[in-house]
């Protein structure tokens, strides 16, 4: 079996980030989007979910609250705040430039 | 703004904990459900399935303590690093026991003796605004702070401009008819403003009015708390009521708050006015009494100085006769009354401060052997990823856990010791130390403790601190760099060595020097022999005892009396003083035929009987002594000691010359019968002065010393004593009992000489120890790091008497180097103590050479035992430990 990609450091909160753009999710529903989104090629060691969500919860970018879900369990949904957007918006524009930087020394060699 | 949100985020995380871990419980396990869910229904089983959905959510511990991390504060992997020291102090007994008790040892000495300092230094006198308050007398060359003439005192008050009160008080003592038979009780007369200038007022009833101290105004007393207590049952009813002192009636009309201190006379217990009427009282040439002042607002001591002597100098052309030479000396109060044990606490406080040093100094060395003895554990721990802040963090908080140890367990037995040398004073030296009583761990005393512990633990958590940065310069987890770092901790740990011998050694020559001064003071020629003497004094009621007659009469009754008791040899009797009581109670003298300009020859004067310099064994120089038949009807005679006989008749014989007082009044004209041994009337320290001696028969007075002379232990006679004299009649008191070695232990000078001796001696034993423990530590550690070198050069064929002088010389060295900074630091020292110091030099070279060679034998003494581990390696062993 071939050892998929390991996610590049740092961008994991991105990811984050970004799936929560859409609708607040739960923290197994954030690990089945970038999985789905990446059409299963990003897979996050699940459990890191966990700490780089308070990591976030902390600097205020998540908002978090517990809800149920549609089959009646407990869970806890996090929801971006607009302080998080603008944190994500920072951080894809990095990303782009980083990798467009990276793509001109990867063609040139 | 920012972090101030995810402070008070923290902090709410922090204040609901125990919610913040459940939910996450709950998350994380909502989670595995929901992928065990998932797998299932991709076909697995239903064990399969629970345990891949573990598999791929990792280290499910690991995850949480992470996330509990980032929510956390700084101080919960404090309490980790905190939870890690224990656990490396504990894994090292050894270390961990030697290190905190050298701390405790150098916490409890410091504190203890701070403690002292602070109570006698530090704290203010217990009275309103004490830094305002002086001391004022009169002051003549002889006696630099002399005692205060009434005249002079009330010219004084009139007179400056600079206190805004000034008041006198002169210590007295009375006779009290109790149940018990007849007492003395201690007093003090003092003028009517001296306790609001103190600031003091009663607890109950009033202060005395102005004008209460003349003789027009009716008798009234003061009593401190102790004497309402004692002898009046604490009743509450006692104001207005009187007490009969010496045989005059007295109202009471206050008692003094239980407070109230008076160091320079603190066992006083009855205190009445001055009531100026004595013969003494009214001539300007004499004087009983010592004054005290509050300089006023903005006025220095030295202004107040100034002013007064102007008035003396005024007074002295006013009244040439009496004043002549009489100047003033002002002084700050605390002056008066902890001056003399000034330098002492410091010498102290600076003997322990050193050992504490030598401790600290000893700690850092094993704390640096310890840091490279786990060069590999650092080297490890920050491979796997430790940050080098965190490493620091880690030496930190083992030093402030050895701090914290060692610091309460010195703080603890510092209270203990504190108590122990508090007992160890003599009850009459511990009254005149009124300021030392409730002696303990006060405010200050505790935040000097707790700075020490401070600068320990910035010293302790630095050093390995620093060795870490000086470590991570190289390579570590190779074992090969073991060479140069083992040089680098030689050349530290061998100042540091060096320090350790340094102080050692100053400590010790202070003990030495203390310990000679101690051993000269009592070794001094007291001008008789204080062995099988005991001794007391009595006082006799005036009104059977103030005539002539009956003075002499009692006094012969009792010599007779205690004469005939078994084991009594002689017996001596003294007005105005036993040797050793104290020099003053001086008279001016002048020679009948001389030249004389009103100069005034200060000579001690005491009256005593016929037997008494024969009691005393005091040696008889020329003429001889009085009999008992020369009373008032004989001529008058007097017998003078050596100094006074070598001052004033330099060239001549001074028997049969003729003394009188300053007028020469035909009353007071003396013969010169006899010379005897100068007697050292002051304190063992003090210099002898001029002194002479008439009969008591014919200077009788009703109140006297007695000092027996015994062929048995003088204690057995002693005891006797008491029931004798109140044999002879129930009224007279008795009081001071004690044998003369006991006068002599106990005096001021031999105790504060004994104390300081035996406490330095102390401090310097345990820096001895300390010191050459420190030497072996760096000596065995060096003989570890080298063992594969000495391994080789044995094994090249080097001889084992070549491995002892490759270590015994580098201790040589390092001994040498220490004992010679050692000796330039000592003589620094004992200069600045010099005048704690009697009959010895500062540079005393037969201590200093004693004190070198036993600081060099106990050095060598240490490093023998490493060298001779050193000279036993197997060299096959030795190679083969790589």
């Amino acid at each position: 079996m071939l050892k998929k990609p390991e996610l590049m450091p740092g961008t994991l909160d991105m990811l984050i980030l970004k799936t929560l753009t859409r609708a607040p999710l739960h923290g197994y529903g954030i690990a089945l989007a970038i999985k789905h989104l990446s059409q299963d090629v990003l897979t996050v060691e699940e459990g890191s979910l966990y700490p780089a969500l308070q990591r976030l919860l902390l600097q205020g970018w998540l908002k978090a609250e517990w809800k149920k879900t549609e089959t009646n369990r407990r869970a806890r949904f996090y929801t971006l705040t607009a302080a998080g957007r603008r944190q994500l918006g920072t951080e894809l524009s990095q990303f782009e430039q980083m990798m467009t930087a990276i793509g001109r020394v990867l063609q040139d060699a | 703004m920012d972090s101030i949100f995810r402070f008070f985020r923290k902090l709410g995380i922090l204040l609901h904990r125990e919610q913040f871990s459940s939910g996450l419980e709950e998350e994380m396990a909502f989670h595995h459900e929901q992928r065990e869910k998932e797998l299932r229904a991709e076909g697995m089983s239903a064990e399969s399935a629970h345990y891949a959905a573990i598999q791929e959510f990792g280290n499910a511990l690991q995850l949480k303590e992470q996330s509990r991390e980032i929510v956390g504060f700084r101080f919960e992997t404090v309490l980790q690093d905190f939870r890690f020291a224990l656990r490396q102090l504990r894994k090292n007994p050894g270390f961990t026991c030697t290190a905190i008790s050298m701390l405790a040892l150098g916490m409890c000495a410091s504190v203890a003796i701070f403690a002292f300092v602070d109570a006698a230094l530090i704290k203010p006198l217990p009275y309103t605004n004490p830094n305002r308050l002086v001391g004022v007398t009169e002051s003549i060359p002889m006696i630099p702070r002399a005692r205060l003439s009434y005249l002079d005192y009330l010219d004084w008050k009139k007179l400056n401009n600079v206190y805004s009160s000034l008041d006198v008080w002169e210590g007295d003592s009375y006779l009290l008819t109790t149940p018990a038979g007849a007492q003395t009780a201690p007093g003090a007369r003092v003028s009517d403003g001296f306790f609001r200038t103190l600031g003091i007022a009663p607890m109950l009833g009033r202060d005395f009015y102005a004008g209460e101290d003349l003789p027009s105004a009716p008798r009234t007393v003061m009593l401190t708390y102790t004497a309402w207590q004692e002898r009046l049952g604490a009743r509450p009813d006692v104001i207005g009521q009187s007490v009969v002192l010496s045989g005059v009636s007295y109202t009471i009309i206050g008692v003094l708050p239980p407070s109230f201190h008076f160091a320079p006379r603190e066992r006083a217990e009855f205190w009445t006015t001055v009531h100026a009427s004595s013969e003494c009282d009214l001539r300007r040439s004499c004087h009983p009494f010592d004054g005290i002042a509050r300089v006023k607002d903005g006025v220095s001591v030295e202004t107040a100085l100034a002013d007064t002597k102007a008035i003396a100098a005024q007074l002295e052309k006013q009244y040439p006769d009496s004043n002549r030479g009489q100047g003033a000396s002002v002084v700050p109060l605390s002056d008066v009354i902890i001056g003399d044990i000034r330098p002492i606490l410091l010498v102290l406080l600076g003997g322990a401060g050193l050992l504490l040093l030598i401790a600290c100094v000893n700690v850092t060395s094993l704390l640096l052997v310890r840091s490279e003895s786990r060069k590999r554990e650092i080297a490890v721990r920050s491979a796997l990823g430790a940050s080098s802040a965190r490493l620091v963090r880690q030496f930190a908080t083992e030093g402030l856990l050895l701090v914290a140890l060692g610091g309460t367990l010195g703080l603890a037995s510092a209270a203990w010791v504190m108590q122990l040398l508090t007992r160890l004073i003599p009850a009459k030296m511990m009254s005149g130390m009124p300021y030392l009583q409730g002696l303990g761990l006060s405010i200050r005393v505790v935040m000097f403790a707790s700075a020490i512990a401070g600068l320990a633990a910035i010293l302790f958590s630095f050093t390995p601190a620093w060795r870490l940065s000086v470590l991570q310069l190289r390579e570590s987890l190779t074992e090969g760099g073991r060479g140069s770092s083992g040089t680098l901790w030689m050349r530290f740990g061998s100042n540091l060595v060096v320090v350790e011998l340094a102080i050692a050694m100053v400590l010790l020559v202070g003990a030495g020097l203390l310990g000679k001064s101690f051993y000269n003071l009592l070794h001094i020629d007291l001008g008789f022999q204080p062995d099988h003497l005991a001794t007391v004094s009595v006082e006799a009621p005036e009104a059977s005892y103030g005539k002539y007659e009956q003075g002499v009469l009692l006094g012969r009754q009792i010599v007779r009396r205690i004469g005939n008791l078994p084991g009594v040899k002689s017996v001596g009797l003294s007005f105005r003083g036993l040797p050793l009581d104290g020099n003053g109670n001086t008279d001016w003298i002048r020679f009948v035929g001389r030249p004389y300009h009103g100069e005034h020859n200060e000579v001690n004067g005491r009256s005593v009987s016929s037997d008494y310099f024969a009691t005393l064994h005091t040696r008889l120089i020329r003429g001889r002594y009085f009999t008992d038949a020369e009373d008032a009807s004989k001529p008058n005679v007097v017998i003078i000691n050596q100094t006074l006989a070598r001052q004033y008749f330099p060239d001549e014989d001074p028997i049969g010359k003729k003394i009188g007082d300053d007028n020469l009044s035909p009353a007071s004209i003396r013969e010169v019968i006899g010379v005897v041994d100068d007697i050292r009337e002051g304190p063992l320290d003090s210099q002898i002065w001029p002194a002479f001696y008439y009969p008591f028969n014919q200077g009788p007075d009703s109140s006297f010393s007695i000092v027996v002379r015994t062929s048995q232990a003088e204690e057995s006679t002693l005891v006797m004593l008491d029931a004798t004299i109140h044999q002879i009649d129930p009224d007279i008191a008795t009081a001071g009992e004690a044998t003369m070695n006991d006068k002599i232990i106990n005096s001021q000078s031999a105790y504060l000489h004994r104390s300081s001796a035996w406490l330095v001696g102390g401090f310097a034993a345990v820096a001895l120890l300390l010191s050459v423990v420190g030497l072996y530590g760096v000596v065995a550690y060096s003989v570890s790091q080298r063992t594969r070198e000495i391994g080789i050069r044995l094994a090249l064929g080097a001889q084992r008497r070549a491995v002892y002088q490759l270590v015994l010389k580098e201790a040589a060295w390092l001994t040498a180097v220490g004992i010679g900074i050692g000796l330039l630091c000592s003589v620094a020292a004992a200069t600045l103590m010099r005048g704690l110091l009697y009959g010895v030099r500062s540079w005393d070279i037969p201590t200093l050479a004693v004190v070198a060679v036993v600081l060099a034998i106990a050095a060598l003494m240490a490093s023998y035992i490493p060298a001779s581990r050193a000279a036993s390696v197997d060299p096959v062993e030795a190679l083969r430990a790589e």
